[in-house]
């Protein structure tokens, strides 16, 4: 197990937090190495090792440094702190742990693409982490690691934070630069893509906590070592951060590619008793896998795409038999119609319709033709909208619907008697 | 002058339009300093933070109106965050939101009688493998049943009566 922490290692120690403890670890020795490197071979690197966002795109990382324009304008280097993605929380503890592996990792990537000036944005709600990567960059300051002339490299590079105020959709790059300049969070029109036009309309790259800090392995050990775990396709590990019905929820570093019972049992495997009914393997945005599916699913990109749903940020959420579907659709579709940040058509009104008419359903108010109304309004929803939260509603609506029918229709036959025990807030 | 924006939050606000690239960024920290003086974020107080930092009204609200942690009307002392989404859901959350809400004769959003409370049920927190949990002003509390929920808001509930005889 010990050669896929690649990140956690060292995060059971609370001297960890600090940078003492953190350089005792071997902390900001990688950092040194890359300061030896240039910066394209840095990114060459990281294009190599197959790394994909971690924070729910999964898309290739040193590809996206590559769409940067080869001329000295400015650019920024966003880290994306917002998790918001329901079932996730990998980064709070990434960042409460070890906030100095992310400055590390923050300071390599902003080398390697030249920026001068990074930000990180970390969601309102999560005030410890605030506080501790705040005080953290204090450190690095003092210590020579952030400023002027870097360790002697002559390179300069100034971080700060920035925080939230409770919006899911500045998880999405382009409603986090909006968020940042200052205006309402929402998502904008790409192209131009932030790598292009993002933050004050400069080359902006935006990058998840746990893919900064993926980095330093990445470049530490090199592109080869990194490839070698996980699968083909997915290398590297990944932190997966499991919850709902199990015993020992928590978060889990496992290599790409591991099997998703697997990691039902790191977590402690289900309570006694119960049966498995249901994962959301990537947050709530991912479609649900049966049972059955779940017996044969791997966490790694192209296995879970395979069976229709997506790795997303990693956050598995595990139904057990005690668990009605119909409810918890409404518990998703609910979150998804608050957080629709309105300016598309179909998102602001499909997201309310799919919560009305479940929600009707719950009241006990359902009829049969319902179930194929929310399949249509779903499908309308999908690929129509400036980001992806359109989709993110659309996605668990058809899968629990689709997969769960016999369920829904014996709701619908039965409403009445489930709707004085419908929990509604 | 000034009543609702006193000026070490002044003081805080100055430096926060000139840390960003762009003085509009300081919005939100600035929103965040004056719900902290009041609880949340009174109309007049808008009102001054525009004379303070130049930024037209209609802007300030624009951002104020758009993120859901701004409390645009006066809360309990206590404002207490319950998550119902899927995980915390799975585990209780609605049931201890629920719970929360009859022990203090107080709906949804509302403030209790006694003033003590208000309860929101919220969107993930990111703290699915601690649930059911609420977050009570910046703290977090975690792995909670209805009765260590109550406990700890009658601890918290006991501190700022202190808080507010000493003053």
């Amino acid at each position: 197990m010990s050669e896929s922490q690649l990140l956690t290692e060292h995060y059971h120690k609370d001297t960890y937090k600090s940078l003492k403890g953190y350089q005792a670890d071997g902390g900001y020795e990688v950092l040194k190495k890359a300061f030896k490197m240039e910066p394209q071979a840095i990114i060459d690197e990281v294009k190599a090792s197959g790394l994909r966002g971690r924070g729910g795109a999964g898309f290739p990382t040193g590809v996206k440094w590559g769409f940067l324009p080869r001329n000295d304008e400015t650019r920024y280097l966003l880290c994306n702190a917002d998790e918001g993605e329901p079932g996730t929380f990998k980064d709070r503890m990434m960042m409460e742990r070890a906030p100095h592996q992310l400055i590390e990792g923050m300071i390599i990537s902003a080398f390697a693409i030249n920026s001068p000036k990074s930000y990180i944005y970390i969601r309102g709600e999560y005030d410890q982490c605030i506080e501790t990567v705040t005080a953290a960059i204090k450190e690095a300051y003092d210590a020579g690691l952030l400023g002027e002339n870097i360790l002697g490299s002559g390179f300069k590079h100034d971080m700060d934070v920035y925080y939230g105020a409770g919006a899911y959709i500045c998880g999405d790059e382009t409603g986090m630069i909006s968020s940042l300049e200052g205006l309402k969070g929402q998502p904008k029109l790409k192209p131009p893509f932030p790598a292009v036009q993002g933050y004050l309309k400069k080359p902006t790259i935006v990058n998840n906590v746990e893919t900064l800090a993926a980095v330093i392995p990445i470049i530490d050990k090199g592109a080869e070592a990194y490839k070698a775990i996980g699968t083909e396709k997915s290398s590297g590990t990944k932190l997966f951060s499991v919850s709902g019905c199990v015993e020992k929820a928590g978060n889990f570093e496992v290599p790409l590619g591991y099997p998703l019972m697997d990691l039902i049992e790191l977590a402690g495997g289900l309570r006694p008793g119960r049966k498995l009914k249901a994962v959301i393997p990537g947050g709530s945005s991912a479609p649900v896998l049966t049972a059955e599916e779940c017996l044969t699913a791997k966490m790694d990109y192209e296995d879970l795409s395979a069976k229709g749903s997506m790795l997303g940020s990693g956050a598995v959420m595990v139904i057990d038999d005690s668990q009605n579907m119909v409810d918890l659709l409404g518990v998703i579709m609910h979150f998804y119609h608050h957080e629709s940040c309105g300016q598309c058509t179909p998102c602001r009104e499909g997201t309310g319709w799919l919560s009305k008419m479940v929600h009707s359903i719950l009241e006990g108010k359902g009829r049969i033709a319902d179930l194929d109304l929310i399949l249509k309004v779903a499908n309308q929803m999908k690929g129509k909208t400036i980001c992806a939260l359109s989709d993110a509603a659309a996605l668990p609506a058809l899968s629990f619907v689709t997969k769960f029918r016999d369920e829904f229709e014996d709701y619908i036959k039965r409403g009445h008697q489930y709707a004085a025990e419908a929990l509604h807030v | 002058m000034n009543e609702y924006i006193p000026q070490a939050d002044k003081e805080f606000i100055l430096k926060e339009l000139k840390r960003y690239e762009t003085p509009i960024s300081a919005l939100i920290p600035s929103l965040f300093c004056i719900q902290k003086r009041h609880g949340w974020v009174p109309a007049e107080a808008v009102k001054e933070l525009s004379l303070l930092s130049d930024l037209p009204e209609s802007r300030i609200n624009e951002v104020l109106n758009f993120y859901t942690m701004f409390n645009k009307k006066p809360v309990g002392q206590l404002h207490v965050q319950v998550c119902c989404n899927v995980s915390c859901a799975m585990n209780g959350g609605r049931e201890l939101a629920k719970h929360i809400c009859e022990t203090y004769k107080v709906g949804f959003e509302q403030v209790s009688p006694c003033g003590t409370v208000t309860v929101s049920p919220v969107e993930c927190l990111g703290a699915c493998d601690k649930a059911p949990m609420m977050q009570v002003g910046q703290a977090y509390y975690e792995d909670l049943t209805n009765e260590s929920a109550l406990e700890v808001l009658e601890k918290l509930a006991f501190e700022k009566a202190k808080v507010s005889a000493h003053v």
